[in-house]
């Protein structure tokens, strides 16, 4: 199955690097959704997933001379959990900084092939960081937020983005999407590290959905947090996805198959083995090399 | 020989024996280390009493009322008004870290943040090689270069002024500043760089939004303590900045930065040095040292409640 979209997105592959070329983004942008729609079409006889959002095709990263990921063809669909797992080292987390180019900053990355997004590749000459990451928000693996008040941490992105009418409504409706309304509405000038470390995720979370991006990169979010708080992202993701595309890293494969509509899973060397349906990929892997990851008796 | 009596009492392993002697040597060790320790302190708190067993010798001479409020400073006239000296301190202080302070936090913001590991490792020593040049070098510098440089892009400048000594000791606190708040931009945690940036943060964003605000106390004591520096720095004022005592002229504040004033530090040497001076003027020096002692003091004690009360704890 997952052949089967890989081939039909090749056949939409020259239209985006001719859309490109036009290099006049609105005009460009719709057809290309209307590539993408066309692509749902045939999904959608197979099962049930939404149109993608993120592709990635032949995508390989080099740190150095270290090949992290290797040839990653991938297809993140919309409004849905998208998980990533595999063992320590297999390139998930660099994965998921591809998408908003978070592995810029990092002087010795290096990405080879195309990664789209909304059929646009990220990393075309013209693409900004800075307006992809506006669009493409990022939760971290420990909880970092500002050393500012809780209100200013969920203001920040809304400030840098001049979208400074109804913060106090924007703020608010953030905490609440996070569920973190209710314990930090009475304490908003409070700083944002004297909340615990579950709170603080979820302080993290309201940031990042604050400025309504269309993604939410999520890095191992709950690995740093106790069951309880874990459990509260958890139930926290699924809701998230109602209104937005998630796409979480984690080691913890029970999360994955709780809270995700579909799977990735990444073996040692950056190779990205079996993509599907998380029922699928729990219940009835193609690779033996997956049942084994699954079952614990690798990795 | 103690071991055998030990051991005879109680059988078993041979722990409990101890050298005669090692307690005593330890101990020895122990007061050694202390009185180093306690030196400076001792040195310290001698300096305090005998400059204000000095001072109080003045200051039964002199009512306090009149020194502190005085507007006019003359030895010779035995008129010891203290508002003049701290004029020309004012104006150090003032103009140097008007220089100093934004010069030095975007000095430490460009190694910290921006700069390449090459351009670092030749700029730091850089600045390191600023901090070790002798104070009258400065002050010779301010003479012959500034002074005639501020003359000819058409300050009206005397050639002692008060301006080109600031300059230069605002020069001369840049590397305080910026090695400090250096440190301080350094300590911040790369994850809070990665969450700004993962906002759509720009890198001018992320260092100006996070870094510099959590670094903020350790910027703020880096000032504290170059504004200390600069209200205690002697020779550069001693050779630049004239020896004529002046009150501020508030009704043209322009003008001030063009005439020579004496700070409080360059009036202590030139009494100091004076060929004959006055008991009562010796002792001002005192009461002027002691003065200048509880202001930089003050801000040190500023500095580190400072640093304590906004010490983030990030992680």
């Amino acid at each position: 199955m997952t052949e089967n979209e890989m081939t039909s997105n090749e056949s939409t592959e020259p239209t985006p690097s001719t859309e490109t070329a036009a290099s006049s983004p609105d005009p460009s942008g719709d057809p290309l959704i209307d590539q993408s729609i066309d692509v749902e079409g045939t999904d959608a006889n197979a099962g049930e997933t939404g149109k993608p959002v993120i592709e990635s095709r032949d995508l390989n990263v080099f740190y150095g001379e270290t090949q992290a990921l290797q040839g990653i063809d991938l297809a993140i669909p919309e409004k849905q959990v998208t998980a990533m797992i595999g063992p320590s080292g297999c390139g998930k987390s660099t994965f998921l900084r591809c998408i908003n180019r978070m592995n810029d900053l990092i002087d010795a990355a290096r990405v080879e092939g195309d990664l789209y997004f909304e059929g646009k590749n990220v990393y075309d000459a013209d693409v900004d960081p800075v307006a992809l990451r506006r669009r493409i928000g990022m939760v971290f693996q420990h909880p970092n937020p500002f050393p500012k008040s809780i209100y200013d941490n969920v203001a920040y992105g809304l400030r840098i983005q001049d979208q400074t009418e109804d913060i106090d409504d924007k703020v608010e409706t953030a905490l609440k999407r996070a569920a973190l309304w209710d314990e930090v509405k009475d304490q908003l000038d409070k700083s944002a590290l004297d909340l615990s470390g579950g709170q603080q995720q979820r302080l993290c979370i309201a940031r990042a959905i604050a400025v309504d991006p269309d993604v939410i990169l999520m890095d191992e979010p709950a690995s740093a947090l106790d069951p309880i708080a874990t459990s509260k992202i958890e139930d926290l993701i699924e809701e998230l996805a109602e209104e937005f595309t998630v796409v979480i890293v984690t080691h913890n494969m029970q999360q994955a198959a709780r809270i995700s509509d579909k799977t990735a899973v990444f073996l040692t060397g950056g190779e990205l083995v079996e993509f599907d349906d998380t029922d699928k990929i729990f219940e009835n892997p193609d690779s033996q090399r997956v049942e084994d990851y699954i079952t614990g008796k690798f990795g | 020989m103690r071991d055998n009596t030990m051991s005879t009492e109680t059988p078993g392993p041979n722990i409990t024996s101890r050298p005669s002697g090692r307690a005593a040597r330890e101990r020895m060790y122990r007061y050694v280390l202390l009185l180093c320790a306690a030196t400076s302190i001792l040195v310290t708190v001698s300096i305090v009493v005998l400059l204000a067993r000095d001072a109080i010798t003045f200051f039964t001479l002199v009512n306090p009322v009149d020194f502190f409020t005085g507007t006019e400073f003359l030895i010779s006239r035995n008129v010891y008004g203290l508002l003049p000296l701290l004029s020309g301190t004012l104006l150090v202080t003032v103009i140097s870290a008007v220089i100093a302070l934004p010069t030095g936090v975007a000095a430490a913001v460009y190694l910290s943040e921006y700069a390449s590991d090459q351009m670092r490792s030749v700029l730091k020593p850089g600045l390191e090689i600023l901090a070790g040049i002798p104070t009258v070098v400065y002050g010779i510098f301010a003479l012959v270069y500034v002074t005639p440089f501020l003359q000819t892009i058409g300050l009206p400048v005397n050639t002692f002024n008060i301006l080109s000594a600031s300059i230069m000791v605002g020069i001369m606190i840049i590397p305080m500043v910026s090695s400090l708040s250096e440190d301080a931009m350094s300590a911040v945690p790369d994850s809070l760089r990665q969450a700004g940036y993962g906002m759509g943060a720009t890198k001018f964003e992320v260092t100006t939004g996070v870094v510099v605000p959590a670094a903020a106390s350790g910027i703020f004591s880096s000032f504290i303590l170059a504004l200390s520096r600069a209200i205690g720095e002697t020779m550069i004022v001693v050779v630049a900045a004239g020896s004529r005592p002046r009150m501020l002229n508030l009704s043209d504040p322009l003008a001030n930065l063009f005439q020579g004033y004496q700070p409080m530090t360059a009036a202590m040497v030139q009494i100091n040095s004076a060929d004959s001076v006055s008991q009562l003027g010796f002792t001002s020096l005192f009461a002027i040292g002691l003065t200048l002692f509880v202001i930089t003091f003050l801000l040190n004690l500023l500095s580190n409640r400072i640093a304590a009360r906004y010490r983030e704890e990030y992680e």
